[in-house]
Formats: C-alpha cells, structure tokens, sequence
C-alpha cells in the first residue's frame, strides 16, 4: 500500500514532467522551477532529520546549502574561460576588483570532481567540527539555535566582501557550461531537472534507511530525552555529531544541484532569514516524517512562486499568516493534519447505511 | 555470615552545592549480589548519593571504586559500560517510542553510531527482550507507545531497561512510588530474583515495601551515614527514629 506510491510520484515528476516538456506542454520555466523546488526538498529533508527526528533546532542550513551552490558556482565560473564580459580567464568579479591572479583556494575548481568532492566535504568539515565543539559541551535547545544562528550570520557577512574573493554582494553568475553542456540549452535544463529529482528520490530513501534502522530510534530517543540515553550508555554527542553533519551535506547537495538551475548564487541565500524559511517549510510539511519537509519545501516555494507574482506588495502577509497558522492549528504539519481529522466525526455527514463501511482513522 | 566479594568501596564522599553539603559518607561498601536499602528523611542526600555514582553530579572530593573503575572520575557512558545501571525516580522513558524500542535501546550492545546503523537485532537478542518484558508485565503492551503507559507500567519499563543492560549493579531510585499494592509486591519479588545474580542499591520511602525486601539497611541524614544494619534493628534505633520524627514535626 505504501511502497507503490512513491513509484507514481516518480513516474509522474520523473518521466512524465520532461516527456510533457520535450512535446512542448510544459514550459521550459515550470520545469526548471520544479527542479529548484526538489533541491530545496533535498535540504529540507536534511532539516527534518536533526530538527524532527532529533530535535536539534539547526539555524544555519542555509549556509550550507550555500557552501554546495558556491563551490559548484566556481567550478562553473572556472569553465566560462576568456567567454565572460572582459575576455580574460578570470571570472568577471575578479577583473571587475582588479585581481590579477586567481586566488589560490579557487584553484581546486578547476577539476569538476574535486569541486563535487569539496563541495560536500567543506560543509561536512564546519559541521563535524562546529558539532564537536557545541555538543562535546552539551550545548542544547534554544542555545545551540542561537549560536547556529550567530554562524549564519558571521559567515554571511563574510560572504558579503569583496576581498573573500567570492563576488561579495553580487555573488557567482553568468555560468555558461556544466560538463561541456550548455546551460542555456533545454536538453541540459531537463538534465538538470532529472537529477535533481532522482538525487531527491534517493535522498529520501537514505533516510527512510536511517529512520528506520535503530540508530533512528536513538535519534528519536534524543528528542524525547537524552538525558535518559546518557544513562543508558549512549554517547549523545556522537549521534548529535553525525546527524549534523548528515544535514550539513544533505544540505549542500541540494545548493550544488540548485545553482546550476537558477545561474546565480549570492549571499542572500545564506542570511539569517533564509535558513530560517528552511525550517519553515519543515514545520508547514510536518515534521518528524519524511514525506512532510518534501511536500512543505514544494508547498511553500509554490505559493511563495505565486504570492509575489499576483500580490508583489503584500505576499509576506500571507506567508506570514500561513506559518502562524500552522504553529497555531496545525502543530504537525500538513500531513499531521491527515490524522487530526476525525474520520468518526465525518461519519454523521453519511448517509445511515454507509456508515459501517467507513474504514477506522488508519493506524499507524 | 560469608560475603560475596566486595564490589562498590565509596570512601570520604562528598557532594555540595553552593556550600550545602548535600553528601558526606565516610565510608560505603557493598558486596556482590547484595540487596542494599538505603533510606532516610527527604533531603537526606538519597538520590544525590546515585547521582554521584552513575556520573550525573561529580563529588567535590572522595573515591566510589567499583573493581578496577573509580566511578567518580568516568562519564556517563563510560559508567554504563562498566556495569552500573540506574533507574531514576521519575519514570523516564522515551515516550514517543514503543515499549518494545524502548527496551531494544536499552538492550547491551555496541552503543557507536556505525554500530546503531547498521546493526539488525539477533534473534538471541530479540527472545531477551521478550523474556524481559514478560518478567516485567509488559509483554502484552510491546507495541504501545511508552507515553500511553501507566505511571507503574513506565515504572515497570524502566526497571526492564535496566534489566536489559545487565548491569553488575543496580542503582534503583523509588521503584515503588505510583504503584499499587499487588504491583508493589511484584516488584520486591522482581528485586529478590535479581539479587540472586546482581548488587543492588534501592532507595524507598515505602516502608512496608522496605520490608519486604531488606536485608541490611542504611539509613542517611543529613548527607551523613546514620547507621548501617539489618532492618527491625534499624527500625528500632533511637537515632533513627528521632530523625524520622525530628522531620516529621516540620
């Protein structure tokens, strides 16, 4: 019942989307959108991971997401060669700030598969050793949020220089190819929308592979008390560690797959308010499930995609009265709402007769 | 009277908090496989004396060797490992999780994360976990999330989490508050066939329950060690019921 669902949302987002664009039925633009929705999922999932299961609130996803985009940027960047605005081999900021040399930390970019490598590494270092050091010494619930936050913060503000040598406000763009292909081309658009929904679809199943195995479970027991699983003998802060850096990567592999779909990374995906959406779109979907940061990240960019197309000056409000909503209604999320509602209650509604047929609230 | 081998020495223990001696024992020992009753008046240092001795508070100076370890220089986990095993005096479970993943957590494994990941639970290990819920009552309730438990049963389910670590010693912190009369019985008769294999120390304020199960009680006040013997001796001392009383008048 539960295993061949999954096999129609693959069926129908993974083949029938680029087939309906190749025929010319779905635009260029809904399917590269699409594509940039599962990318966010792949980060939410990773959110979903330390916040729901774990119960970590992590308040610098963004950064990582960031730190993929970034390093899959210079690769890019890397590759447009003497085909930028100045003509030299230099990516354009760099000329435009009078570098005459290519800094050395981007040399490694040059490489498509050590800026694949790095781009998942880098984050998974910060974390490993940010998560060392914050949860060696217990640092916990809304402290650890803060000081996450304050990293997001700090790191932004670096991004935000000119002389860290990453385009400063402005960000990476004018990508032209990735792995020889031409960005611009719709063949690579529907590429790239592909595997982002298939590296979705795995994401997935990998973490459906650590909910479900015991280490799930002492993830879960964190949440619920991890002071109780020191006494057991559990090293909480091994299992903190490792689902940090497990969110930390799944993060970043959601900002590799992102940028080369929107052609631009800037430091305003990484600001403190950024990150703070991701969670957002976690809390929207229901947390503690797998399918719910899915279904939220989607939801939420779809109506964001919307709201600011039909109501450009006041779409924040409704943003804004669909979280409070949720916190306030709706504690679990969209798919907690499947088992808020009373199925006996709506029995009333039916006619007598039809009224034992009704299967009971399903258990779960 | 022949003893098992000494197996917990605690020597010249103290605990304070802002100057508050809440613990000064000078001395402490229990034998293997020995039953061990502590009681006293509340704040009497009770459950800081477990605290002390499963990693939770660490002593301003003093030594607990348990064989070769000295309790109060080790982690938590560390404590866990070498085979001290406590239960709180709140029931904590973990609530969101069945009964049943309650106890395989619990369960003596390897505790790394590559462990937990990868590892399936052994049929072995599977029929432990059956036993011990049936020992404790809880084999009808495996699938029941823990929250949905009653207070005695959550009691139940953590003495079983013990039990599942197996530990060499048993640290157990008021087994008996929120349970019933018959439940309360079951319990002691739970702790006596324990004893046969483990050392246990109990904390209770239930006195007919002490006596079902005491064989030598220590009686705490004040953080000090008051007297040490068998129970209607105990029971019987002055001192110790001067102090039971002395509290009473509060």
């Amino acid at each position: 019942m539960t295993y061949y669902r999954p096999i129609i949302v693959f069926l129908l987002f993974g083949i029938a989307a680029p087939v309906l664009n190749e025929m010319g039925l779905l635009s260029d633009t809904t399917l590269n959108l699409w594509g940039r929705y599962f990318c966010f999922a792949i980060a939410a999932l990773g959110i979903d991971l330390i916040w729901g299961y774990t119960g970590i609130l992590s308040l610098c996803q963004a950064f990582f997401f960031c730190l993929g985009g970034y390093a899959i940027g210079m690769h890019m960047l890397l590759k447009t060669g003497t085909q930028g605005v100045y003509g030299s081999a230099l990516p354009d900021f760099m000329v435009w700030n009078r570098v005459e040399q290519l800094p050395l930390f981007w040399e490694p970019f040059h490489t498509f598969t050590f800026a694949f490598i790095l781009s998942l590494m880098i984050p998974a270092i910060i974390a490993l050793i940010f998560g060392f050091l914050a949860f060696r010494s217990r640092l916990q619930g809304v402290y650890f949020a803060i000081i996450t936050q304050a990293l997001a913060l700090g790191v932004w503000l670096i991004f935000l220089r000119n002389e860290t040598m990453l385009g400063g406000t402005n960000g990476l763009t004018d990508f032209k190819t990735l792995l020889g292909f031409e960005l611009a081309d719709p063949a690579s658009k529907r590429g790239l929308y592909i595997i982002a929904f298939v590296t979705l679809f795995a994401s997935y199943f990998l973490c459906r592979f650590v909910v479900k195995s015991k280490l799930g479970r002492v993830l879960i027991a964190v949440r619920d008390s991890e002071h109780r699983l020191r006494f057991i003998g559990y090293r909480v802060a091994s299992y903190k560690v490792f689902v940090f850096v497990m969110a930390s990567m799944l993060g970043a592999l959601g900002g590799l797959l992102y940028v080369p779909q929107t052609g631009i990374i800037t430091p305003g995906r990484m600001d403190v308010q950024a990150s703070i959406e991701m969670v957002i779109w976690v809390a929207v979907g229901g947390r503690g499930t797998l399918i719910g940061p899915i279904i939220g990240a989607v939801l939420v960019n779809l109506l964001y995609s919307f709201l600011t197309g039909a109501f450009p000056g006041t779409w924040l409000y409704f943003l804004g009265f669909l979280f409070i909503g949720v916190v306030l209604f709706f504690p679990d999320g969209l798919i907690g709402l499947r088992s808020r509602i009373d199925i006996k209650s709506l029995k009333r509604f039916l006619p007598r007769r039809t009224r034992t047929a009704l299967p009971v609230a399903a258990e779960r | 009277m022949i003893f098992d081998p000494v197996l917990l020495t605690v020597e010249n223990l103290r605990v304070s908090f802002d100057g508050f001696v809440a613990l000064d024992i000078d001395e402490f020992v229990l034998h293997d496989r020995e039953l061990r009753v502590v009681i006293g008046p509340n704040g009497a240092g009770k459950t800081t004396f477990l605290d002390v001795l499963c990693g939770k508070t660490r002593p301003d100076r003093g030594s607990a060797r348990f064989e070769k370890f000295d309790l109060t220089q080790m982690s938590e986990d560390a404590i866990v490992k070498a085979g001290v095993g406590r239960k709180f005096q709140t029931p904590s479970v973990f609530t969101s999780l069945t009964v049943y993943e309650n106890l395989m957590l619990a369960l003596k494994t390897d505790r790394t994360v590559l462990f937990s990941l990868v590892s399936r639970l052994s049929d072995k290990n599977r029929d432990r976990i059956n036993a011990v819920a049936e020992q404790t009552g809880l084999a009808d309730h495996l699938h029941t999330v823990a929250d949905a438990l009653s207070h005695g049963q959550k009691q139940w389910l953590e003495i079983a989490m013990v039990i599942l670590q197996d530990p060499e010693l048993f640290l157990i912190d008021e087994p008996a508050a929120g349970m019933t009369d018959e439940e309360t019985v079951k319990t002691g008769e739970l702790l006596e066939r324990l004893t046969m294999n483990h050392a246990i120390i109990v904390i209770e304020h239930d006195m007919e329950f002490v006596r079902q199960i005491a064989r030598t009680v220590t009686v705490l006040h004040e953080g000090k060690v008051l007297v040490e013997g068998p129970m209607d001796q105990v029971q019987n001392d002055p001192r110790v019921i001067e102090c039971y009383l002395g509290s009473a008048q509060h």
